[in-house]
């Protein structure tokens, strides 16, 4: 059994899955896809069935699908392939999702910087609708009516996050909700709303084109199918790579050529450093979970340097609703700065770690409880070289 | 597509993004009851009640910053967050409907952790120091810095400020490097009251509380209702304060400084020195006044009761127009034009409603005027010495005093506007301790008021006063003999939206007041009265859009918009704290004064009477009158230049 490409990029035919849905009970597609094990392919790992579930059972007549497509995560190109390659494969999983739940409206919320790639969408979803994949009764099931939009986003990073994205589609700034109540319920519009990531939508589709057992030989228990990894940096074949879940960072970094690394960001700027030596680690959402962002550091790289850059990153993307998050962000930048120069106590490094705490634990939204996670792995594990630098020298 | 198009979400018809609300789930059934235990004490609590109230029912004090009682829920300043059992994250305790049993923690490891860490991180950006700040005392930054033991600027503090304070708007000055960023001011602005003058632009650490484009407030659509000053829970909002002014002129011999105040502020004072609100210190407030060295101290009550007889004669006028001459011109419903805020409001949103604005000034400017005339011609002092200062429970008086158009004497009709605030300020600066003084009177000639005028501090009461005039007025009979104790309470109370009818039973004679403008009233026998109360813009602009879709309100003879919610009482300078409670507490304190007075109704003031008959010698709406005491307004429209 080959361990590459086995699910999306594997050689299926197309609408194969929403044919077979086509004849399926809406609860049963549902059923299908918690067979499958599913889980959200952004990075938080949420069960998809159990977020379709939620929204099928919500009342309402108007219902939305959203396909987050605003893959803003440093180190993260994966969502970009499966647009620009398989954006069948993507409206296919929407669609399936409309009839999961009963959704009449989809959304394609689509980075800014992809704006490139709205012309192809467009064809794409106009080819769809002239085949009536799209449109009313698609495919001769009467009163399943469902069409897809796509919206542009504008460059905010938190709008990764389901209800600032929804915010953002609503016209507002984009800022997180409070929740609950969550977009199943209070979506878009106020309108039940599912909110899923590019890959998951793919993966769903793949679900019913061969069934919950076929995609379930992949992966582990807990984290089944496969994952698309953005391998960048240090490595000779950075790009987009389709491999199974639970696979180690020691097997991943031989597939890429990236032995010998120092560390491994997994997630992004969101996620956490790893050190060499635990690259026996696995991605999986019950181990080091990722929402495809695999970041490689050589021997070479300074780790302050990098915390550095992920820092920056935060202060400034945080969207400013939330305390922790709009000055913390600052502190630990500042922090970071102290380090180089040599000037930061361990004391103040012990605040450093505490605030930390506050922001993960009391941040309104994923943006601000992540934040800290790439500054607090890299002191931990990087703890004597953060602490190394000289201290400044003062005249006699 | 189709589906994009509707663009209100059904929740709501407000402008506030869901992220700064919070949705009520939906009811499992009515009754439905839900099991919380906080800090190992147990209660039910009714479905989705918040975390927050829950403790409170169980008298357990969880602090909070960005929470207030009269808005929606932001959830963002985190400092009232919770433990949940088996929940990794805090959560914010405002913001978090029970739906399910939950085991709280009020005070764990982290929960108290996470609270010093936002009040850190809060100082550390938090420019000024508390004793040159206005709310130095009142401030709830400080006193939970102060419950809450801070004990070190851990993350720093601000040395130089970083933005410039903006005193371009004559009500409100704002001062951003106090903000904290709670953003009560935005929902205030956008949600309370629906004007959206306030809202945060850039991001993160740089997130700025700012307006369209970062323009000078004094030049965006602002109704300078000072809303946002009541709420703000540090002292980044203040209203433009003239004390430095009216000091240099009470200490100027050669001005003549005269003072009025306003029943709002008298029923709100108190809480300045300790007093529980609806204390009410009218009499006290003379003597303290006087203290202070103002010449002359006069009850705007007396104007109020003026406004009455303009207003309401006006009233008839336009309905004489409309029902007999069929004078298609003649805007029905005419609207009452006493709020500054609600004016300027109207002015920048609904310009194209200015017919219906009556013509009379505000209480406010009808004084000031009669003092720099009337006044000054009895008492033979040169108006240019006269000094007028208004004791106002208001920012947009401020704002109204600086109008050009105010200046019918000849000279500003008004020249300082104060806040109830200001005023109590003064009041200690000069060593008085207010509520211990003991009562004296009002100044004559303007001495006698009549409880309308005091009513007017409550949202209805405009409109209770007009009516007590006009029912008495065209029937000729007394107001008593339909409503008990002429308390009008259809139009009371505190619901955002009031409607009332009321019959004209029979007609009476012309009085002579009126002789010079009505044959008779037999064209108004039998007809209905129908009349609106609105306050808060945000009700004030329900009200509007029924009237341009042709709704219950668009068949209204008079309709009364106040700016604040809950009328002057509740107005952007009263005291801070305000609450729904808070505001009950001064109407109670305001209807009390009005049944305690002898005279109850505008038009049997004596003083009132004897204006017309000496001074504005052609009745009400004559010419001198509308010389004097009517003003026009201005189309200002949404956009800024």
């Amino acid at each position: 059994m080959s361990t590459r490409n086995p699910i999306l990029f594997n050689d299926i035919p197309a609408e194969s899955g929403l044919r077979r849905a086509l004849e399926m009970h809406p609860l049963d597609i549902v059923a299908e896809v918690r067979a499958s094990g599913l889980k959200g392919r952004g990075g938080a790992g949420f069960p998809t069935a159990m977020k379709w579930q939620l929204a099928a059972a919500a009342e309402g007549a108007t219902k939305y699908v959203v396909c987050n497509a605003d893959e803003g995560e440093p180190g993260t190109f994966k969502d970009r392939v499966l647009l620009s390659d398989f954006a069948d494969l993507v409206f296919e999983g929407m669609t399936i999702a409309s009839l999961a739940i009963g959704a009449t409206g989809g959304i394609v919320y689509l980075r800014g910087e992809y704006t490139y790639l709205v012309a192809h969408l467009e064809s794409v979803l106009a080819r769809r609708r002239q085949a009536n994949l799209l449109g009313n009764d698609i495919l001769g099931r009467k009163d399943w009516n469902f069409d897809i939009v796509i919206h542009l986003g504008s460059g905010a990073y938190v709008c990764g996050e389901e209800t600032a994205l929804i915010e953002s589609l609503e016209g507002h700034r984009g800022e997180p909700r409070n929740r609950p109540p969550f977009p199943v319920n209070t979506g878009y519009m106020g309108r039940p709303t599912i909110v899923n990531n590019v890959e998951t939508l793919c993966l769903a589709a793949r679900v019913l084109a061969r069934g919950a057992t076929w995609f379930r030989q992949y992966g582990t228990h807990a984290s089944t199918g496969s994952k698309l990894f953005s391998v960048s940096g240090d490595c000779a074949k950075p790009g987009v790579y389709e491999l199974p879940m639970g696979i180690t960072i020691a097997d991943l970094l031989v597939e890429v050529g990236g032995l010998g690394a120092k560390a491994v960001q997994v997630g992004g700027a969101s996620g956490h450093c790893v050190p060499s030596r635990l690259f026996d680690r696995t991605l999986a959402f019950e181990d080091a979970p990722t929402g495809g962002s695999i970041i490689i550091f050589g021997q070479q790289r300074d780790m302050l340097a990098v915390a550095r850059n992920f820092m920056e990153f935060f202060v400034d993307e945080s969207c400013g609703q939330c305390t922790p998050c709009r000055y913390g962000n600052s502190v630990l930048l500042d922090g970071i700065e102290r380090l180089e120069k040599g000037t930061c106590s361990i004391r103040h490094l012990n605040e450093l770690k505490a605030l930390g705490e506050t922001m993960e634990l009391a941040s309104k939204c994923g943006l601000g409880q992540s934040a800290p996670k790439a500054f607090l792995s890299i002191i931990e594990h990087f703890h004597d070289e953060v602490l190394g630098r000289e201290p400044p020298h003062f005249a006699a | 597509m189709a589906f994009l198009k509707p663009i209100s979400p059904n929740t709501s018809t407000t402008r506030a993004p869901q992220s700064q609300r919070r949705n009520e789930p939906e009811a499992i059934g009515p009754g439905t009851m839900v099991s919380v235990t906080i800090d190992g004490a147990t209660t039910e609590v009714p479905y989705a009640t918040t975390i927050l109230d829950a403790a409170k029912k169980l008298n357990i004090k969880i602090p909070t910053l960005c929470h207030h009682p009269d808005l929606c829920v932001a959830g963002v300043c985190r400092i009232c967050v919770v433990e949940i059992e088996g929940m990794r994250n805090l959560q914010a305790s405002c913001a978090y409907p029970l739906t399910q049993p939950l085991k709280v923690n009020t005070h764990s490891r982290t929960v108290r952790q996470a609270r010093r860490h936002v009040l850190d991180l809060m100082l550390a950006n938090h420019y000024g120091q508390c004793t040159t700040c206005w709310r130095n005392g009142n401030c709830e930054l400080q006193q939970l810095a102060e419950e809450y033991g801070v004990d070190m600027t851990r993350f720093g503090s601000v040395v130089t400020p970083k933005h410039e304070i903006d005193r371009s708007s004559y009500s409100v000055v704002r001062d951003m490097n106090k903000c904290i960023g709670c953003r009560r001011c935005v929902r205030t602005c956008i949600d309370l009251q629906e004007v959206g003058a306030l809202e945060a632009t850039r991001r993160g650490a740089e997130t700025l509380i700012s307006t369209f484009q970062d323009k000078p407030l004094g030049d965006v659509v602002c109704i300078a209702c000072g809303q946002c000053i009541n709420r703000c829970p540090t002292g980044a909002l203040m209203a433009n304060d003239p004390t430095d002014d009216v000091w240099a002129a009470i200490d100027d011999p050669k001005k003549h400084v005269v003072i009025q105040t306003a029943p709002s502020p008298r029923a709100a004072i108190g809480e300045c020195f300790g007093q529980p609100p609806g204390t009410a210190l009218t009499f006290e407030l003379n003597t303290a006044l006087r203290y202070c060295g103002f010449d002359k101290i006069f009850d705007t009550n007396f104007t109020a009761d003026l406004t009455i007889i303009e207003e309401g004669t006006e009233l008839l006028m336009r309905l004489h127009r409309a029902l007999v001459g069929g004078d298609t011109t003649a805007a029905v419903p005419q609207f009452t034009s006493c709020s500054p805020g609600w004016v300027k409001y109207l002015e920048h949103f609904y310009p194209e409603m200015i017919p219906h604005m009556s013509t009379a000034k505000s209480p406010q400017q009808m004084f000031g005027t009669i003092i720099k005339t009337y006044y000054a011609k009895v008492h033979n002092i040169d108006p240019a010495d006269i000094v007028t200062v208004a004791l106002m429970p208001c920012s947009a008086k401020k704002f109204e005093c600086n109008r050009p158009e105010m200046a019918a004497s000849g000279y500003k009709d008004v020249d300082f506007g104060l806040t109830t605030r200001e005023m109590a300020a003064m009041i200690k600066e000069a060593g008085v301790d207010l509520p211990n003084v003991p009562p004296s009177e009002f100044d004559s000639p303007f001495g006698t008021a009549t409880g309308s005028g005091v009513v007017f501090g409550a949202t209805g009461g405009v409109m209770e006063a007009a009516l007590r005039t006009v029912i008495e007025l065209v029937t000729g009979e007394k107001v008593e003999t339909l409503f008990e104790n002429a308390n009008i309470m259809p139009v009371r109370g505190f619901d955002g939206v009031r409607y009332a009818e009321l019959k004209i039973p029979k007609v009476g004679p012309v009085p002579p007041i009126l002789q010079h403008l009505f044959k008779d009233f037999e064209w108004l026998n039998g007809v209905t009265l129908k009349v609106g109360v609105a306050h808060g813009t945000a009700n004030a602009k329900r009200v509007i859009e029924d009237i341009k879709a042709g709704g219950k309100f668009s068949e209204c003879h008079f309709i009364e918009f106040m700016a604040c919610p809950g009328g002057c009482l509740g107005g952007g300078g009263q005291p801070i704290p305000t609450s729904p409670e808070i505001r009950a507490a001064r109407a109670k304190a305001i209807y009390a004064e009005d049944m305690g007075y002898d005279i109850r109704k505008s038009h049997e003031n004596p003083d009132v009477l004897r204006i017309y008959e000496e001074f504005l010698t052609d009745g009400p709406c004559g010419h001198k009158s509308h010389e004097l005491l009517h003003t026009s307004y201005t189309v200002r429209g949404r956009f800024i230049l």
